[in-house]
């Protein structure tokens, strides 16, 4: 789009979007109806502020204020319109209509009345109502005079024309203006469809603010201009056509020199106004757009979109519970027509140090080839994104079954190699190409094993070795001669999955086959070191230690295993974790190794085991200090509510929330961290200077930060304890506070058998939080 | 209805030739259309659009652009030449050399008296109008690089002139440029190539519209020079403007075969000033619209596709009338077949050749609607070419093959068809009255030729083995001096009627070789005519879709019409958009006269009831599937068969088959040069 203005689109996990009827934008904050509250977004941070909350049924509708722009009306399917002061949450007053209200408008030039839509005798109508100026809080409003009968339900249907001169309304094929002044009606209908098959249908009027002008959005992706509308014969209209399937909204610009519109293509369409074949297009917004919403200063639009995006790949920090960002792999057009077959990403993998991702996407049309792209994005450090780099077109000559780069870190040459149905594994090279500027990938090697089929492929931890299992035999490669170096076979049945052994481990090459077989071959002796009977769906390393974690499916239940290959016994066991199989796992590395002692989680301490059902459940496991820090920063949420949220609020609620856990780990701490180190400080000097509150009211605080701890033991037991005590009003957590707070050699001696039950506990509470998530989002993993 | 062998002939390769120009008089609301091929057709939109003139094209001339001044009408073209016609004698009166080389464009002043020509060597040069001839009056200052466009302002003091990469404004007294309004390139890979202004409007408020080949229709202030706004209307070539005549509404006519619109109106309601906004678009070509004309009601286009389309603006007509559908006029409004009934022979016009083809035979049998094996396949006997540089305008066939005649505007010749072993020999020797014939036409009995002349005159030339002489002129009371467009002798050799583009019609009475009666007189012009064998009523009908019934022994209506006239035709019948071309009757049944137009046929049967208006016009299907008793209850008069769709000529031929002649407009689309490229949806 264009540079000046930027498009906001909120992506928020925990909310459905899905129900976000409609939204108006002012210049900081954004305002969502979601289900019975109002959603009031900051338009700087993207989080959500507050709720209004206060309706008893669905809200249908939000308006700011004309005379007030701090203030804004909402209406609900209960009777009432409230009017809200949004900046600080406040419901200011109530005005009791009496019938459901489906849509509220009104405008600078109608002082004191609201347009509302009822329903009357199985049509809806518009009613004008006088608000009356009274103190209470209640206030019965009953005045009601139709101005249109017979209108639309739908919020976008109608609209106020010039400085309220006029309204427009829209209802099936007919656009009918009223003009206040002259108190008359023209109505202007459309034929059902044409020839052509176009269907006329209205969908949304716009009207723009400074000339008589209305756009009006079809059904079959027209938008119309009318003008010349105070005539009933020589009204007059120009079409303009992009969308190919409904126009679900269209906006103008506060200065009219733009219009917006937006459908199911998932695309946010400039037209230039008066210049209506210059456009500018924003793609690719991920899911259809349902509402458009411009601030009144024009520089911030806000979309809301139905929420069924595809053939994206969504990057979430697990750390955060944030959607990170998605990214569109195809790179082509959504077209959303049932009979078109798109694109879609079949497979995806990730490099060990996270700056190349490789992406399959294939079609398969009825008659035609399968088309295949094999796609290599590097990430781009300075835009924190994948930028593509090289896109292979038919990598192979039919479907990839396994894609696996080489893990080693400090090996020169990036590899990729990839196995496929058409009996050929690839080997893919990032090398410098003398005529572009940077570096590309460039296919090395092909291999292929007695016309055997590759299933899949598996680099060692140090990229000297690259096993690819052909059916019952698993053939082991020298990347670098590219020979072949041994096979191991245990027949029958065919491999299913391939991994390396890690660290101490190196030299085992795990494998499970289909006939319920995990084998342990040691590539040294190049013989089988053990094998054992079960079936295992999902082999997994841990990349930073040699453990490793296998998922068997019995029964519509899940149990993982976590082992280490040089010894059979298994780490840890767990039967049922969750019911269906797992489809997806990931041993995330931890951003601080933990420290726990007790043997059973022992392999969680270098990074934490994250598994997908195929129910779209993601889950964890967590250790008790974990889920106590947890527990304590949503404690932290929930006393900071009733503050009005700002970003600097947010920075000191969040360094308030650092303290706490300072304070309660405070007996590990040795010292207080010097002040530059403090995250506090540095959020505070990298924060700028205008979004800061006045010097005065910070000095008090930096003062502290700097001054070191002087306070004694005992003292700092006592605001522990009082901290405790607090944490015990609402928590019964006692057990984990004990166990933070005692001595660290005590904790590694006792590794008990009891601590079990208490972990076990830890994380069904930790799985059931992650269960209440909304994880819709994870939909587009599945398809990766 | 009746059953019919059908001889459906789809061997007729009419190609019509492209639109190149028009020029629309609005004071005698008649469109002159120039083609590719050089020929001139005028369109009376009076009278329902009717096709009333068609001057034949010429080797050499290609009209670039047409001007009407008062009721002449001028034509200039890359020959270098001024072409002033005649419109009564349907010939170029006389043709001026320029000497600028090409001429692009001829524009005359609002006062009708200088004409103004825009060169290939950059001059624009006045020509002052006389009553009989034009004469060079001056160059305007010559311009490097061509004038492709000319538009004067009403006040008829000042020209715009479109060029190459710029505009100029000319004072027409001094012949000074007073202004140079340049005009962008287009962007990226074009931006090396000069733009062209295809095309340029001066309106009297002095805003100066101009079309361009970077696609811009773009609005300039004419007095200080400056652009006012620009509409990028398409990614080609806008080729083509034209102005209502009111200067509220504008069009302009792209490559991709859309006309846009742009209109004049206020931006808010109560508001007096006024901008040219882009307002609707139509697309109703698939190749480039070369020529535009806007009348009051209608926007008119035509190119390359061949086809000129009027459409109705719907804010000025009333709508669901008449006025208010789109017209599409693919077909000339005449016979280019003409059909030897004895012989089972069809011959084709083209414009620099005639075919003679004879037709296939059958002697299959089966139900309706089955194809018959074909016994002879059709056979093409005589492939003709004309002389000269001039193209054919009318041709005829004579009943019984022998003879065939075609006329040009220079010449008419007359050549006798032996079939044995097939052969052709010209009459050497014509009569001198027989120069040059709007119309030909032969007597049943192939005895006599009837040519029509000059101020609707009809010539009369008997034709025997060994000579064919000039045995009298025909010249009707009237003193009209429009062109005979129709020609009609009757069976019994006694009649010949005449129509001509007065909308008279005059019977003469071939025994006595004098006027027998003038039908009067209906506002509307004759598209077909025929006098029944039996009764010897004249048929007439008009472009307005009437019929009328004359009988020329009373010498008026006959009942039959008067009772048709008096109930009215058939709603759904005055709504058809193309003329009947064709009259003829069945010689078993007296009482069925056969018509047609291009998308039906039609057998009139006068036996019958007529239908009243609310009775289903098109009524043959559901007909066929009442039972025999209710059948008569429901048919009616007007038997229409639509089986058969883009038909040049339906005949009935002596055995009782049908001949009819089929030109798919799909297969005239097929043999269109390529359109340019534009970008469909989802490929």
């Amino acid at each position: 789009l264009v540079n000046s203005t930027y498009e906001l689109v909120l992506y928020c996990p925990s909310t459905k979007l899905k129900r976000m009827k409609k939204g108006v934008c002012c210049c900081r904050f954004l305002l969502c109806a979601s289900g019975e509250c109002v959603k009031v977004f900051s338009t700087s941070t993207e989080e959500c502020i507050h709720d209004l909350r206060g309706h008893t049924e669905l809200v249908t509708g939000v308006l700011l204020r004309p005379s007030n722009h701090l203030q804004v009306y909402s209406c609900s399917a209960d009777g009432t319109v409230r009017l809200w002061d949004f900046t600080d949450g406040i419901l200011i007053k109530t005005y009791v209509i009496g019938y459901p209200i489906y849509s509220i408008y009104a405008s600078a030039n109608h002082e004191g009345v609201i347009f509302l839509v009822t329903p009357a005798q199985k049509m809806f109508q518009l009613v004008a109502v006088q608000l009356p100026q009274s103190g209470d809080q209640l206030v019965e409003a009953r005045e009601l005079s139709a101005v249109l009968s017979d209108v639309s339900s739908n919020p976008a249907a109608i609209v106020f024309g010039r400085g309220g001169e006029y309204i427009a309304s829209a209802n099936g094929l007919q656009l009918e203006v009223y003009f206040f002044k002259k108190q008359k009606a023209y109505r202007f209908p459309l034929k059902e469809d044409n020839k052509k098959g176009g269907k006329n249908t209205f969908m949304c009027v716009a009207c723009h603010p400074k000339d008589d002008c209305i756009a009006t959005g079809h059904e079959d992706g027209k938008i119309r201009l009318w003008r010349n509308f105070n005539h009933k014969k020589e009204y007059t209209y120009s079409t303009l056509h992009w969308h190919h399937s409904a126009v679900s909204s269209l906006c103008f610009t506060p200065e009219g020199t733009n219009l917006l519109s937006g459908g199911i293509e998932s695309v946010l369409v400039q037209w230039r106004y008066n210049q209506e074949s210059q456009r500018d297009f924003l793609p690719r917004l991920g899911a259809a757009i349902t509402h458009i919403a411009v601030s009144p200063d024009g520089a911030l639009f806000c979309t809301s979109h139905s929420d069924n995006s595809k053939d994206k790949n969504k990057f979430y920090s697990l750390q955060r519970d944030k959607l990170l960002y998605n990214l569109d792999i195809v790179q082509q057009e959504y077209i959303h027509e049932s009979g078109l077959q798109q694109f879609e990403v079949v497979k995806a993998a990730f490099n060990a140090s996270g700056n190349w991702l490789a992406t399959v996407e294939e079609r398969k049309q009825k008659a035609a080839e399968l088309e295949l792209n094999l796609k290599l994005w590097a990430y781009d450090e300075q835009t924190q994104s994948f930028v593509l780099n090289t896109t292979i077109s038919a990598p192979h000559e039919a479907q990839i079954t396994a894609m696996c780069f080489c893990h080693a870190a400090d090996s020169q040459t990036t590899m990729l190699a990839s196995t496929s149905k058409d009996g050929h594994f690839k080997a893919w090279q990032l090398a410098a190409q003398a005529h572009t500027e940077g570096p590309s990938w460039s296919c090395d090697f092909v291999g292929a094993y007695h016309d055997l089929v590759p299933e899949c492929c598996c680099f060692s931890a140090d990229g000297s070795l690259l096993a690819v299992s052909f059916q019952e035999v698993v053939t082991v490669w020298s990347p670098a001669s590219w020979e072949l170096l041994t096979t191991l076979s245990q027949p029958p049945g065919a491999i299913r999955d391939l991994c390396f052994g890690r660290l101490s481990c190196s030299k085992y090459l795990l494998g499970t086959s289909a006939n319920n077989l995990l084998c342990c071959w040691n590539l040294l002796t190049c013989s089988l070191e053990w094998s054992t009977s079960m079936d295992v769906s999902l082999l997994l390393a841990d990349p930073l230690s040699e453990n490793m974690a296998a998922f068997c499916c019995q029964a519509g239940c899940t149990d993982l295993f976590v082992f280490k290959p040089s010894e059979p016994r298994p780490l840890f066991s767990r039967k049922e974790v969750c019911s269906g199989k797992v489809t997806r796992a990931v041993f995330a590395p931890r951003e601080e190794m933990l420290e726990s002692c007790e043997e059973s989680s022992q392999w969680l301490n270098h990074s934490q085991l994250y598994f997908l059902t195929q129910y779209m459940d993601l889950m964890t496991f967590t250790t008790k200090a974990e889920e106590d820090r947890l527990m304590a920063s949503s404690k932290q949420l929930v006393i900071d509510d009733s503050v009005a949220m700002t970003p600097f609020y947010l920075l000191l609620g969040k360094h308030r929330q650092q303290e706490n856990q300072d304070s309660l780990g405070g007996m590990s701490a040795e010292r207080t961290p010097l002040p530059q180190g403090s995250v506090a400080i540095r959020e505070l000097l990298q924060t700028p200077a205008h979004v800061l509150p006045s010097t005065s009211y910070l000095c008090s605080m930096f003062v502290q930060s700097l001054l070191i701890s002087v306070t004694d033991t005992r003292e700092e037991n006592k605001h522990t304890e009082e901290e405790m005590e607090s944490e015990k009003e609402e928590e019964d957590s006692e057990g984990e506070m004990e166990s933070s707070t005692r001595p660290k050699e005590s904790l590694e001696s006792e590794a008990t058998e009891s601590a079990a039950p208490a972990l076990t506990k830890a994380q069904a509470r930790e799985l059931r939080r992650v269960k209440k998530l909304d994880h819709s989002w994870l939909a587009g993993l599945l398809d990766s | 209805m009746g059953e019919f062998k059908v001889h459906r002939v789809r061997f007729f390769d009419y190609m019509p030739s492209a639109i190149r120009a028009m020029a629309f008089n609005s004071r005698t609301e008649r469109l002159a259309v120039a083609r590719a091929d050089g020929a001139l057709e005028i369109f009376n939109f009076a009278d329902h659009y009717f096709q009333e003139k068609v001057i034949p094209g010429q080797d050499g001339r290609a009209v670039e652009a047409l001007c009407w001044v008062g009721q002449r009408l001028f034509s200039a073209g890359l020959n270098g030449e001024i072409t002033e016609y005649d419109l009564e004698n349907m010939r170029p009166r006389y043709t001026v050399e320029a000497y600028g080389g090409p001429i692009w464009t001829i524009s005359s002043n609002s006062q009708g008296t200088l004409l103004a020509v825009g060169c290939e060597d950059g001059t624009v040069k006045m020509f002052e109008l006389l009553d009989e001839r034009i004469r060079f009056q001056r160059n305007l200052e010559r311009q490097k690089g061509r004038i492709i466009s000319l538009s004067w302002h009403p006040s008829g003091t000042l020209i715009a002139a479109g060029m190459m990469d710029m505009i100029r404004i000319f004072d027409a007294e001094t012949g000074h440029a007073t202004h140079r309004l340049l005009v962008e390139r287009g962007a990226g890979a074009s931006k090396s190539k000069e733009v062209v202004v295809w095309s340029i409007a001066f309106l009297s408020d002095h805003t100066i519209v101009s079309g361009d080949s970077a696609g811009k229709v773009q609005i300039w202030d004419g007095l200080t020079g400056t652009l006012v706004k620009t509409h990028l209307v398409t990614k080609w070539d806008v080729l083509a403007l034209a102005v209502s005549q009111d200067e509220s509404s504008l069009v302009a006519g792209t490559s991709e075969g859309t006309v846009v619109q742009f209109q004049f109106i206020a931006s808010t309601v109560d508001q007096q000033d006024k901008e040219w906004v882009r307002t609707r678009t139509f697309k109703n070509h698939s190749h480039d619209v070369r020529a535009l004309a806007h009348t009051e009601t209608a926007v008119v286009s035509g190119g390359m596709d061949t086809q000129l389309v009027v459409r109705p603006l719907l804010d000025k007509v009333e709508k669901n009338t008449q006025e208010s559908a789109l017209r599409k006029i693919a077909f000339p409004h005449r016979s280019l077949v003409c059909c030897a009934k004895k012989a089972g022979l069809l011959l084709f016009q083209f414009p620099d050749h005639l075919e003679l083809w004879r037709v296939g035979e059958s002697d299959g049998l089966g139900k309706p609607g089955d194809s018959l094996p074909v016994k002879r396949n059709p056979e093409k006997l005589i492939q003709l070419k004309r002389k000269g540089e001039d193209h054919i305008c009318c041709s005829a066939l004579s009943p019984c093959g022998g003879w065939l005649a075609y006329s040009t505007v220079s010449a008419v010749r007359l050549y006798r068809i032996q079939y044995n072993n097939i052969s052709i020999t010209k009459v050497s020797k014509l009569p001198k009255d027989l120069r040059s014939a709007h119309q030909l036409c032969f007597s049943s009995d192939s005895s006599k030729l009837f040519a029509s002349s000059s101020h609707s005159s009809v010539v009369i030339v008997s034709l025997n083995q060994l000579e064919c002489k000039h045995l009298h002129t025909l010249k009707p009371r009237s003193g009209s001096r429009q062109p005979v467009h129709l020609l009609f002798a009757s069976e019994d050799g006694k009649w010949l009627a005449a129509a001509n583009a007065d909308c008279e019609i005059h019977v003469y009475n071939l025994h006595k070789l004098k006027l027998h009666c003038t039908v009067p007189v209906h506002s509307s012009c004759p598209t077909a005519i025929a006098i029944h064998p039996v009764t010897s009523n004249l048929v007439v009908v008009h472009a307005d879709q009437q019929i009328f019934e004359y009988s020329l022994m009373q010498k008026e209506y006959t009942e039959w019409s008067r009772k048709l006239q008096k109930q009215g035709l058939h709603s759904l019948w005055l709504e058809r958009d193309t003329p009947v071309t064709h009259i003829s009757y069945s010689p078993k049944n007296p009482a069925h006269i056969f018509l047609h137009d291009m998308f039906m046929f039609c057998i009139i049967d006068q036996s019958l009831p007529l239908p009243e208006a609310k009775t289903m016009l098109y009524n043959q299907m559901t007909l066929r599937s009442l039972p025999e008793p209710e059948r008569i209850r429901h048919s009616h008069a007007f038997k229409i068969c639509k089986n058969f769709q883009h038909l040049l000529c339906v005949s009935l031929l002596e055995d009782h088959s049908l001949v009819v002649v089929e030109r798919p407009l799909l297969d005239i689309m097929s043999q269109l040069p390529a359109p340019v490229r534009q970008k469909k949806f989802a490929t």
